[in-house]
């Protein structure tokens, strides 16, 4: 990914200090994940990611909506989850072996900031203290959306079992 | 909610009182049934007799009988300003339910009620209020819908949070449309599962919950779903500064008689038929979740 241009990276700076993933810290640290992100603008039905493919971003949405899908045989697409603003995309990049577990698709036409996964961990390791209140987040994220897959297995409006 | 208010309507309705004799029936017909989903269904009612259908205030249940089979209680899902027609959506998960759900247009049946203590409408006017509903919850929770939609003005800001299965299982939608568009309310639609061709949310109703502006100390929420979703829905209200005594809940519990003599709803020391079946998260205290008492 190639560095922003100046008046890019105002628009990063400005996004990042309003999205509740960032919120809480510091104008230095955002600051520094500023230089590894860009603006980016979809249109709805556009493919995010796919199932397979190689993960190095991810998304912190800034409007509109997005699918997160599986490829079910026979059923098609099933939408497992929708993200809006204020929510973020992605951490297959994280972690070996860096592959998408599921495709994203933008159901209306959505802003994101798009962040370099490589570019991100890099910062990280040189800056340990950012990187884990990077991680505290991004495992907050990651709990409420397991807690959330637990309570839809439930099935919780199927018919009542005995 | 940036739509104009429509104008002002006729003053709260007063809440119905209990039946003269709550043990006698009365007989009505169905005169007309519309499928909603695979296994949900409507009823409308008119008296046997002829003459108005019984008054009744959002939130209140009736018990329904089905010859040869037996009596459910079924919470009211028609408008409360309406005499002409009682409306019941009825989901078939038993064999009353079943029954009902193979009454046609003539076909008779008894009637008890109405029964129970409704949605506090009235102490609400002038407040902002959130109502929040998941799968068939949203049947008792109708006749509110219609009444804000009668005295819209008398009321705050408004959202409705409806969480189904699937959009196949989705209720009322004509009425979620009319609120959204002509009566300044934020309503927002969720499911759990869903193919390509839905291009609403999928999740949780509580996720849904952050997009509504609360200002709790003027905030009032009405919910009514599966218990386990009020429980998180309780919660995430929490979070957002909303006290136990400002959520209201209908309980749907193993209701017999409908006015407290038979102990079949029996919670702790509250009957769900008579006391209920709306009560606020305060009032219930411990006893919300409990499996057995």
């Amino acid at each position: 990914m190639n560095p922003a241009p100046p008046d890019d990276r105002a628009e990063v700076r400005a996004a990042l200090a309003h999205h509740p993933f960032f919120a809480e810290l510091s104008p230095d640290e955002r600051e520094q994940l500023a230089g590894c992100a860009v603006r980016r603008e979809f249109p709805a039905g556009h493919r995010l990611t796919k199932e397979g493919e190689p993960a190095h971003c991810f998304y912190a949405l800034l409007r509109g909506k997005v699918a997160i899908q599986l490829a079910v045989p026979v059923r098609g697409q099933v939408t497992l989850q929708t993200l809006a603003d204020g929510e973020v995309l992605g951490w297959s990049w994280l972690a070996p072996p860096a592959q998408w577990t599921f495709d994203a698709r933008t159901l209306q036409p959505t802003v994101a900031l798009e962040f370099d996964g490589p570019a991100v961990l890099k910062l990280c390791e040189a800056e340990p203290r950012l990187g884990y209140r990077l991680m505290v987040r991004l495992v907050r994220v990651m709990t409420q959306r397991l807690h959330a897959t637990r309570v839809q297995l439930l099935d919780i409006y199927g018919a009542p079992r005995a | 909610m940036t739509q104009p208010l429509p104008p002002l309507a006729t003053p709260l309705p007063a809440p119905a009182g209990p039946p003269l004799d709550p043990w006698a029936p009365t007989p009505y017909r169905v005169v007309r049934v519309r499928r909603d989903t695979a296994d949900t269904f409507t009823l409308w009612l008119r008296p046997q007799a002829g003459g108005p259908a019984m008054a009744f205030a959002p939130g209140q249940f009736n018990m329904l009988y089905a010859f040869g089979v037996g009596e459910s209680a079924i919470s009211i899902s028609g408008d409360a300003q309406r005499r002409d027609v009682l409306q019941h959506t009825i989901r078939d998960v038993g064999s009353v339910t079943g029954q009902l759900g193979r009454l046609r247009r003539g076909d008779p049946l008894l009637v008890r009620g109405p029964f129970g203590r409704p949605w506090p409408l009235a102490e609400l006017a002038g407040r902002d209020v959130i109502v929040v509903a998941g799968g068939i919850g949203l049947a008792p929770l109708r006749p509110v819908l219609l009444h804000l939609m009668h005295h819209r003005r008398q009321y705050g800001r408004v959202g409705v949070v409806y969480g189904a299965r699937t959009p196949a299982d989705l209720l009322f939608i004509a009425d979620l449309k009319r609120l959204a568009q002509r009566f300044a309310t934020q309503v927002e639609v969720t499911v759990d599962h869903a193919g390509d061709d839905w291009s609403g949310d999928v999740g949780l109703v509580t996720a849904l919950l952050g997009r509504l502006a609360v200002a709790p100390e003027r905030t009032a929420a009405l919910v009514c779903g599966p218990e386990i979703m009020m429980h998180y829905v309780r919660l995430e209200l929490g979070k957002r500064g909303i006290a136990d005594s400002q959520i209201y809940l209908t309980m749907e519990r193993s209701m017999k008689c409908a006015f407290g003599h038979c102990g079949h709803c029996q919670l702790g020391p509250k009957f769900v038929c008579k006391d209920g079946p709306v009560f606020t998260f305060a009032e219930l205290g411990g006893l919300f979740g409990r499996k057995e008492l």
